[in-house]
Parts: C-alpha cells; structure tokens; sequence
C-alpha cells in the first residue's frame, strides 16, 4: 500500500516508469500458493483464521490468497479488506484520504488475524494498520504477509510470510499488478 | 451563479475554498464528490461497535451557536468526538455575549485558546464569512447563516440519496460516483424565501447535474429568482408525479415565516405533503426533510412515517458527512498538532498551560 499510495497522491504523484520485471505473473502466483501453504502449516490448518487485505495493494492478493487456500485445506477463510487512512501517523502532515470503505466481516477477537500487503516499506501502514485491527476485537495472533519486502523499515516491523526479498534503494519503486511485480522510478507527469 | 437581487449575494465573497466550509459553492462538484466518498468510509466507522478513530487526536473543536439547534450541534459534536479531537461548546445563552461582547471579540477570545474549528450557527446572513475574516488560524465551518446557507445539511442530504440509490441498485454508494445526480429531477417545496437549506440545496444539486424545481406560496419565494438555477412549479400536486426527490422545508415561525401565510392550516391545505399528494408521487420518489418537522403542517404524521420519508436517515448520516467534512479540513497538510504552532500574542502562557 506505501508503494501505491506515494504514486497516487500528491505532492509525490508520478507516473511509473519499470526497469525491470522482478516476477512474473507466475510468479506471483507461485509465491501465493508457497505462502499459502505456509499460512496453513504454521497455523495447523485455517481454523480462527482470517485474511485481511490492505487497501489497496494487498486486497487482490489476499483474495487470491483465499482461493488458494480454499483449494488446499477445502474451506472457506473468512476475508475482510481495511483501509488504514484515518491510523495514519502523517495525517495533517501530507494528504491522507482514505481509498476504499472498510469492510472487516466478523469479530476478530481470538482470531488469528493474516494482513495482506503487496510491498512492505518503512511499516507505517502496517503500524497504522496494527492499531485500526484493535478496533474489530482482541485477535489471539496478528501476523503479516506480504509478497514483496523491499526493506528501509522505520518501525520494528518484521513479516511473517514474504514473496520475495527484493534489495531496492529508497528512490526506486516496486509495483505489483496483474502481470508481476517491477521495479522502477517514478517521473513526473 | 447567484443574481445580486438575492439574498445570497448579500453575504460577502468567499474568502477561501480550501480553509473553510462557508458555502457549498466553495466545494463544487468535485468537492462535493470528495466529502461523499470520506464520508462513506466514515459511515463504516459510525457501523462499528466502538466507532471511534484517533485520526484527529490533540485538535480543539468549537461549536458556537449564536442560534438554537438539536440535531446540527449534537451532530457536529458526535462527529468531532468519534474523530478523537476535543470538543469545546460554546453556550451562548451563558456567555459573556449576554453582557454585550461583540462576535469579533468573541471570536478572539475562543481562538486564543488555541482553538482549531470554528463550528459557527448565527442568526445573521454572511456572519460566518465574517468570522472566517477575523480568524487567524481556525478554521470555519458554517452551521447555518441566518437565510444565506447549511452547507453540512445539503451535503448529507446528497450522501442519503445517493446512498438509497446504490442500496436499490445493489452496488456500494461510493461505487456510484457522483454521476447518480446526472439528470434527477428535485422539487424543494415550502419556505425557500427564509431557508439556507433550499439555498444550499440549490446550489449542490445543480453542482451535480440534477435539474432542481421549487414550489410554495408566492409569498415565501425569493423576492427574485433571476440568476437561480431553479424553475418554479405553480403546481405542487401536478409537480409532485414528475420528481424523484421531494425536499420538504419546514415553515420557519422565528423568522416570520408565519406572517406571509394567512394560516398554516390553509399552508397545509395548498403546499403541505398530504397523504393525498403523498400518493401521486412517482414509484420510487423518495422525501427529505432537514428536521425538526412540524407534523400536521408541512407534512402529514402519516407521510413522515412512511420508508420514502429520509429524516431519521439524513440524521444519522449527519454524523459520518460533518467527520468527513471536519477530517477534510482539519486533516490537511500543515495541521499537524505536534508540530510547532504559532502561539496568538499575549496569550502565550495561557496557551501553554491549556495544550498540556
């Protein structure tokens, strides 16, 4: 979610210009069912578990997700989306706006709470998103998937289920999409 | 877009868009858009079983009602407390405006205090783009200018319709756009003479690209409709099977609604939302009412009951559409609380030890 969220608004905007395609869309989709099969081993199976996507890079591939562990364990895992814009701790400070409603579907106190997010960067959205998750219930676990770690943290944030460590500096820009994940800059328009 | 023979245009230019909530013209469409889709994720928010979020933590909030209200002061106040920020309310009634302080000085006296938000009802046209005038760095948000505008009302207003038009369409309101106005067709009807909601109304809905119609006596229309983007339909039963929003005003007695009519009974008989007109509106035309509504006048108890009747849903809605206008404007680059601020002069001691 930083990734896309630094392209989308001001004053950062940009267009994305890729260098070079880290992974492709099969991939991705490899990576997914590794760490879906990892969600499962690690949990004993899917029961209390819920994914929850980050708007709004994380939320097709906790979806997808969701297919694959449907597939492997032959079960439903609940899915709920959430958008982190009013946790942020730059609020008042850059715009913030939030970019989709919120939709957690049960209570997640007990649950064993797996954030989904495409890019993890400095781990402020995952901070904020830590506190929003507080809101929905006390969940028994929370812990973090996500398919690219880019690092440059700034929190001691550390994730759970990666897709891939990609060493990046911090002018550079990972984006996933449908087709794979690159890596590039951002221009201005 | 106002003609200057009306009283809109009585109240002073606007004196910025991006500080201040003064008008709903300050906004436009995009604006417009904008407040609806934060308010949507703010509707979640008010959904959950603690709807509370600290996104506007250590900011002050002041509502100063110069002029009754229930539902606009409460709203506000809900609003400004699930966003964690404080809420100050100014009673008016016990005020030092009693001993004869002017509004400036009053002003003055709640901003050095540190204050944030200005949340400002008065019974003057313009006093709120005064205030915004005399404010150094709080920002103002009007609350209802005596029969200039109630920006916040029109905007929930658009946010209830658009949020029963996504519900009969099966999709997320903020999946709609803001293009559901395109073309809908809005009847204000009552006392538009004396109403900043109608004014506001106006202005939002042709913003949108509805085509909006007024209708009430003659006596309660606007001395001049040159430059209004309105029509006016001589005919309330004929108008009412051709509109798919009825928006009802309610007879304003303390602005002397009451002497321009020979008697509310005869009001009820001409331009009330009997249960009799009530059935010859469209099938899906939906009602709205900015409260308090006076059953028995401008609408029947029967017709205030019925599921196309908004009230108690524009009411609720209220809450989640003033979080976003607050958020908006109290969220945006540069209001930061930990970082330094400019303490006003002379009250620096007083601000220090207040802000602990």
């Amino acid at each position: 979610m930083a990734e896309r969220e630094r392209s989308h608004t001001r004053p950062l905007g940009g267009v994305f210009v890729p260098r070079s395609v880290v992974l492709s869309a099969a991939d991705v989709q490899r990576a997914l069912t590794r760490m879906s099969h990892e969600i499962a081993e690690r949990n004993g199976g899917l029961d209390d578990v819920v994914l929850v996507g980050l708007q709004t890079g994380g939320v097709p591939l906790a979806r997808r997700m969701a297919v694959v562990l449907g597939d492997v364990e032959g079960r439903e895992v609940p899915l709920g989306t959430l958008d982190v814009a009013f946790y942020r701790d730059d609020i008042g400070l850059r715009p913030v706006l939030p970019e989709a409603v919120t939709d957690i579907p049960v209570d997640l106190t007990g649950k064993v709470v797996v954030l989904v997010d495409d890019v993890l960067f400095t781990g402020r959205t995952v901070r904020a998103a830590l506190n929003a998750l507080g809101e929905f219930g006390r969940a028994r676990s929370i812990q973090l998937a996500v398919m690219i770690d880019r690092g440059h943290r700034e929190l001691p944030i550390r994730p759970d289920y990666v897709g891939k460590n990609l060493p990046t500096s911090r002018q550079e820009m990972v984006d996933v999409g449908e087709d794979g994940v690159a890596i590039g800059t951002l221009s201005d328009r | 877009m106002i003609s200057t023979a009306d009283p809109v245009s009585a109240a002073p230019e606007t004196t910025s868009t991006e500080r201040h909530l003064l008008s709903v013209a300050d906004l436009g469409r995009s604006g417009i858009a904008e407040v609806l889709d934060v308010a949507e994720a703010f509707a979640e928010v008010e959904r959950r079983s603690m709807p509370k979020v600290p996104t506007l933590r250590g900011r002050v909030v002041a509502t100063l009602f110069f002029e009754e209200s229930t539902r606009t002061r409460l709203s506000f106040e809900t609003a400004a407390k699930r966003l964690s920020a404080d809420v100050l309310s100014l009673a008016v009634g016990t005020s030092s405006v009693k001993k004869g302080e002017s509004l400036r000085d009053t002003i003055e006296t709640v901003e050095a205090m540190g204050i944030d938000a200005l949340i400002v009802r008065h019974r003057s046209s313009g006093a709120c783009h005064q205030v915004a005038r005399w404010a150094r760095r709080a920002h103002v948000v009007n609350a209802g200018d005596g029969w200039h505008e109630h920006p916040s009302q029109a905007l929930l207003d658009c946010f209830t319709l658009r949020q029963v038009w996504a519900e009969r369409a099966g999709v997320p309101p903020a999946s709609m756009g803001i293009d559901c106005f395109d073309g809908k067709r809005i009847l204000i009807v009552g006392d538009i003479r004396h109403s900043r909601v109608a004014r506001s109304q106006v202005l939002a809905y042709d913003a949108l690209g509805a085509s909006v119609s007024i209708a009430g006596p003659g006596s309660l229309l606007p001395p001049s409709l040159a430059g209004w983007p309105v029509t006016v339909e001589p005919d309330l039963d004929d108008a009412l099977t051709r509109v798919d929003v009825v928006s009802l005003l309610r007879i304003q007695a303390e602005r002397g609604s009451g002497a321009f009519v020979p008697s509310l009974r005869e009001y009820t008989e001409h331009w009330g939302l009997t249960s009799r007109r009530a059935s010859r509106l469209a099938p899906g035309a939906v009602v709205t009412h900015p409260g308090p509504m006076l059953r028995g006048v401008e609408v029947a108890g029967e017709v205030a009951d019925l599921p196309s009747m908004l009230a108690t849903r524009q009411v609720t809605n209220g809450v989640a559409v003033r979080m976003a206008i607050l958020f908006l404007l109290l969220g945006a680059p540069g209001t930061d609380p930990r970082a330094a601020r400019p303490v006003p002069e002379g009250v620096r001691v007083a601000v220090g030890s207040d802000r602990g």
